[in-house]
């Protein structure tokens, strides 16, 4: 794998840091006007998530991560595994639940993810910014409230809670915003 | 802003000054790096784009030029970020005659007509105090198991592993994010009494060998300039380029050549005198509220 001087840190490279694969976040340089140089950087553990700041001296290195986001098809649960597929090689991953962690809120089968993969096994998984579920319990629609005003939870089919306007029904399908997990507008069949 | 520069040196009868950017020779830092370019005239012969205009100033100073400043461009290789550009600019100016204090009040007066006294009155700091201030550590008398508590202290471990038993790079690191954060809030901030292991090309102090006659200039926790009691000993300069030389050959640094003309030029006399280098985008930075430096550049570095 490729070493990456501190000059060459940038957002979204991914290096290895006390041997777990990092994001950079951002690096900034420091420098006294006669004196050594230094490198601040935030870096986003991808195993734990975790953000933590490190100092470098300008010059130092570290090794690069193989860590790539592919996008794959996400196809079923098969209770101690998710599986998902790579749309052209149709090659197939599995990640457990530690490594989906929340995006398994989102997941609908045959639905499109990306899946961070590192030295070739699933890092993490991250489902589309929006994503169309069904609703599969929620109390009665009340007719005429097109306010935004209050709302309800409505349960979806993924097992996900997100709050949904009054006028919204049971069975009906709706378009969730994932980042942020709120409700975003009613899906016309 | 180089309007009034140029009017504050002109009512004190300083001589606005040019040197050449390229030369034959250049500082032997090890923390500076460099741009290099190629004289194709005749023999082929490497040049060096200035990191200052400090050795020409000098020279012209040993030739009996009297006091002088100078506005221009400067260039240091790899060095890019919120208040870096490689190519900046710099107003340098000596003072003959001048001892630190007195550069210190030139320079107080200079900043007052520059931000029209907006700022709150400056302030004069000793180095090692306000390093104790702020990190608790005597800045003077090197301890690694104390500096070293400190870092585990502040989980910064990493710190222990590159600075190692490096006095200087210690204080570089400690300083920069322990103590210059905290200077010359709305206001101007000079530290003075650097120590010695960060003389660069000032004198030592005379009645204090572990500090040397130094000071920086900060305005709102941003370094802008670094004031000299100027070394005019040739023997000790040529001591200090050769220590930087070697220095750079056991980290295996770019080959640097010494300024011989600077040397022959301390030999000959150079008048006792102070200097002081100060980054002018970084100052316009502050004036105008600017984020970043390219935010003051026509044109930064990404974009040249």
């Amino acid at each position: 794998m490729a070493v990456y001087s501190t000059n060459e840190f940038r957002s979204g490279l991914k290096i290895m840091l006390d041997n777990d694969p990092c994001s950079i976040i951002e690096n900034e340089f420091v420098k006294p006007g006669k004196g050594q140089a230094f490198n601040r950087v935030r870096i986003r553990n991808l195993k734990t998530g975790r953000v933590i700041e490190r100092t470098f001296k300008s010059g130092e290195s570290l090794e690069g991560a193989d860590v790539v986001d592919m996008e794959m098809q996400y196809l079923y649960n098969d209770g101690d595994y998710r599986n998902f597929m790579h749309p052209d090689t149709f090659e197939q991953y599995q990640a457990d639940a530690k490594t989906v962690g929340d995006a398994a809120l989102w997941l609908k089968d045959q639905d499109m993810c990306t899946v961070t993969l590192w030295n070739d096994a699933p890092l993490a998984v991250t489902p589309g910014n929006f994503v169309e579920l069904e609703i599969i319990e929620t109390d009665p629609g009340v007719r005429g409230d097109t306010s935004g005003g209050g709302g309800k939870p409505a349960k979806l089919s993924t097992g996900a809670v997100v709050r949904v306007p009054l006028f919204v029904a049971q069975n009906e399908v709706i378009k969730v915003d994932t980042r942020t997990g709120e409700y975003i507008s009613r899906v016309k069949e | 802003m180089l309007n009034c520069i140029r009017a504050f040196f002109l009512e004190r009868n300083v001589l606005e000054v040019e040197t050449p950017l390229l030369s034959h020779a250049c500082g032997t830092e090890p923390q500076l790096d460099f741009f290099t370019t190629i004289f194709e005239f005749a023999k082929p012969e490497k040049l060096f784009l200035q990191t200052s205009p400090e050795f020409a100033m000098k020279r012209l100073l040993a030739a009996g030029s009297g006091s002088i400043y100078q506005i221009c461009k400067a260039f240091r290789n790899n060095e890019v970020g919120r208040f870096h550009n490689p190519e900046f600019t710099i107003l340098e100016w000596y003072r003959v005659g001048f001892d630190l204090n007195d550069l210190m009040d030139e320079v107080e007066a200079l900043f007052a007509e520059l931000s029209e006294y907006k700022f709150e009155s400056p302030k004069r700091i000793f180095y090692a105090e306000i390093f104790e201030h702020y990190t608790g550590l005597n800045a003077l008398v090197f301890s690694f198991e104390t500096y070293s508590a400190f870092a585990i202290q502040h989980e910064i471990q990493e710190v222990i592993t590159f600075c190692g038993k490096n006095h200087a790079i210690w204080l570089d690191y400690l300083f920069s994010f322990f103590v210059q954060p905290h200077l010359g809030e709305n206001g101007l901030c000079l530290i003075y009494g650097y120590p010695g292991c960060q003389s660069a090309l000032a004198r030592l102090n005379q009645d204090n060998s572990l500090v040397a006659d130094r000071f920086e200039v900060f305005l709102n926790g941003i370094e802008l300039g670094n004031g000299f009691y100027e070394l005019s000993d040739s023997i000790e300069q040529n001591r200090r380029f050769n220590n930087e030389i070697q220095l750079r050959e056991r980290e295996d640094l770019p080959k640097v050549v010494k300024d011989k003309r600077l040397l022959a030029a301390l030999e000959s006399g150079l008048p006792d005198c102070s200097g002081i280098a100060i980054g002018l985008d970084r100052l316009l930075m502050i004036l105008v509220e600017a984020e970043t430096i390219s935010d003051v550049l026509s044109f930064d570095i990404e974009r040249a």
